[in-house]
């Protein structure tokens, strides 16, 4: 009986395991080393492929489009680091306990349970040069209308903008319940030294928000290079490609050009970046798990 | 608790903030709210230029009824019901027996395959579109619910399997090893014993995962193109090229798709929350 038992104890974990790990490597871990593969072969996603090579790296370099994507992704990622900031001062100014402020807080976490392509409309809206609120506001100073999502300086900020108010209500969440787990004795011991406001957040808050903060930062990297359904709803990559992303481009490259191979070059290079990152959690997870 | 609470300051200030969160919250959704105020107006409205102000003649009926006789709306709102719902029984079945697996179980590799799992939930979609798209084809499933189904289910598969394997870490070992020398067997372990103690994580992993692919875009537009198949985000963004200017319309769908989740969240915020933030408390 007992022999049974830990011969079960074997297996039994594989078997638990088989389907997820089935599914999981036809869908995602083969597909990656598949795209690897595939950049280095021109193919139009149907017939023939050739092997290139590097060529479709080479080309990439020498690609304004992809270059502007490129530095629209990085773009992203610096502004898009604004949000774990500003979601813990809302975090901050939300954390009391009045009247109604649970409701208030469920609505500030609003933008991030709705779809984005639904934000995408929202703010395709705000920033219409005809009647958009944006511009009824810029009037109100005075300034001149702009069209943001059709000036090419302005465009991607635009976006960005509008990514950033789901992602602000994420990393508020996340700080709302590190700001709910803080240890009142530390808090309390702080008060009596005479810490308050600044020196106390500095001091004594903020590196106990270290978890949530870490989940921010990681989410929002994420978030950023994801960046995909708000540039394809506002301005399918335009004007003239000036608000492209590398997750846009590869798309567009692969689907409406034709070029497959051309475009799992460009998923592999947003895959190499985003690998920075992944290994990074990996290794703060890793290392958390060991201790 | 920080800040200190405002109970303990001034009259004035209790009052200032009290008012002011109820203004930084307007202000916060002063977009969303114009898209709800919209779908309530009428085209004269429009044409008028009035979109910010109030309706002059309130057309909420009207415009939603528009909305789902005139166009496909309540099809793709099925269609997304028809495939999120499976994915997400799929998703958090296989993840519970996977992170079970995982959290219990001492073997080798046991890490590696862990780190695969959540190294895959943070890959670029793009890097597993054409091979995705193109098995999903040789199976027959391109344009099918199912074809959309399997996928969500594999993709979301690394995230829950995070999320469940760190809660069942959680569970006390002894009363799967009191049940293991009564003589139980491990798969009776996993139904009488494990799966009682994650109801809670069920919950909030479902709750959460359905608003994940309630809301995704990329693969509804890469896997599916008919409007026999196609979820409302893929919907409201075909709807939108052929509405232009109707302004009207494009709001009242855009509420419709948002709806769902919201919904979901207010009924289960509290599940939702511990969802999100599991990771966030520890770690």
């Amino acid at each position: 009986m007992q022999k049974m038992q830990s011969r079960q104890q074997q297996w039994m974990p594989f078997l638990f395991l088989t389907p997820a790990v089935i599914l999981f490597s036809v869908y995602v871990i083969f597909p990656i080393i598949q795209s690897i593969w595939l950049s280095f072969f021109e193919w139009d996603g149907l017939g023939e492929k050739t092997f290139v090579g590097f060529s479709n790296y080479f080309e990439l370099f020498t690609d304004d489009q992809f270059w502007t994507a490129l530095v629209n992704n990085i773009y992203w990622l610096i502004f898009f680091m604004l949000a774990p900031p500003i979601g813990l001062l809302l975090a901050l100014f939300l954390n009391q306990k009045v009247m109604g402020i649970r409701f208030v807080k469920a609505m500030f976490f609003f933008p991030f349970v709705i779809s984005q392509v639904v934000v995408g409309l929202v703010f395709s809206w705000f920033y219409d040069p005809s009647f958009g609120l944006f511009n009824k506001v810029l009037g109100l100073f005075g300034a001149e209308p702009i069209a943001v999502l059709s000036d090419e300086n302005w465009v991607t900020f635009g976006i960005i903008v509008a990514g950033l108010w789901p992602q602000i209500a994420y990393c508020m969440i996340l700080y709302l319940t590190g700001l709910n787990n803080l240890s009142p004795d530390q808090i309390e011991a702080a008060r009596l030294d005479g810490a308050h406001g600044w020196k106390m957040l500095r001091h004594v808050i903020l590196p106990q928000l270290k978890p949530a903060t870490f989940i921010a930062i990681v989410v929002t990297v994420i978030g950023a290079l994801r960046s995909f359904d708000l540039v394809a709803t506002m301005t399918s990559g335009g004007p003239f490609g000036s608000s492209s992303v590398l997750a846009y481009f590869m798309y567009e490259q692969s689907i409406f050009n034709y070029r497959a191979g051309y475009g799992a070059a460009i998923a592999t290079i947003l895959f190499l970046i985003m690998d920075v990152y992944i290994a990074y959690f990996l290794w703060r997870m890793l290392k958390s798990e060991k201790a | 608790m920080f800040p200190t609470p405002v109970e303990q300051k001034s009259l004035p200030f209790n009052i200032s903030y009290r008012v002011a969160i109820w203004l930084a919250l307007f202000l916060w959704l002063l977009p969303l709210l114009a898209v709800l105020l919209t779908s309530a107006r009428s085209t004269a409205d429009l044409n008028a230029g009035n979109y910010w102000g109030i309706p002059t003649q309130w057309m909420f009926l009207e415009n939603y009824t528009l909305v789902f006789t005139q166009t496909p709306m309540l099809r793709y709102l099925l269609n997304s019901l028809i495939i999120t719902l499976p994915a997400v029984i799929g998703a958090v079945a296989l993840s519970t027996l996977a992170g079970y697996a995982l959290a219990k179980f001492k073997f080798r590799g046991r890490i590696g395959l862990f780190a695969a799992f959540i190294a895959g939930n943070f890959v670029p979609f793009q890097i597993l579109m054409i091979p995705v798209r193109n098995l999903t084809i040789d199976m027959g499933l391109y344009d099918t619910a199912s074809g959309l189904i399997l996928f969500h289910i594999a993709f979301q598969t690394g995230f829950c399997t995070l999320f469940m394997r760190n809660f069942i870490i959680g569970l006390p070992d002894e009363l799967i090893e009191a049940a293991r020398v009564e003589g139980v067997s491990e798969w009776q372990i996993f139904c009488h014993i494990v799966l009682p103690l994650v109801r809670p994580a069920l919950a909030a992993l479902s709750v959460l995962i359905f608003t994940f692919i309630w809301n995704d875009y990329f693969w509804a537009l890469v896997l599916v193109q008919s409007d026999e198949v196609r979820p409302i985000t893929a919907g409201i963004s075909a709807l939108k090229g052929q509405w232009l200017a109707s302004w009207q319309l494009i709001s009242a769908g855009s509420i419709i798709a948002a709806l769902p989740p919201v919904i979901l969240f207010f009924a289960m915020q509290r599940h939702f929350i511990a969802g999100l933030t599991l990771g966030a408390t520890k770690g």
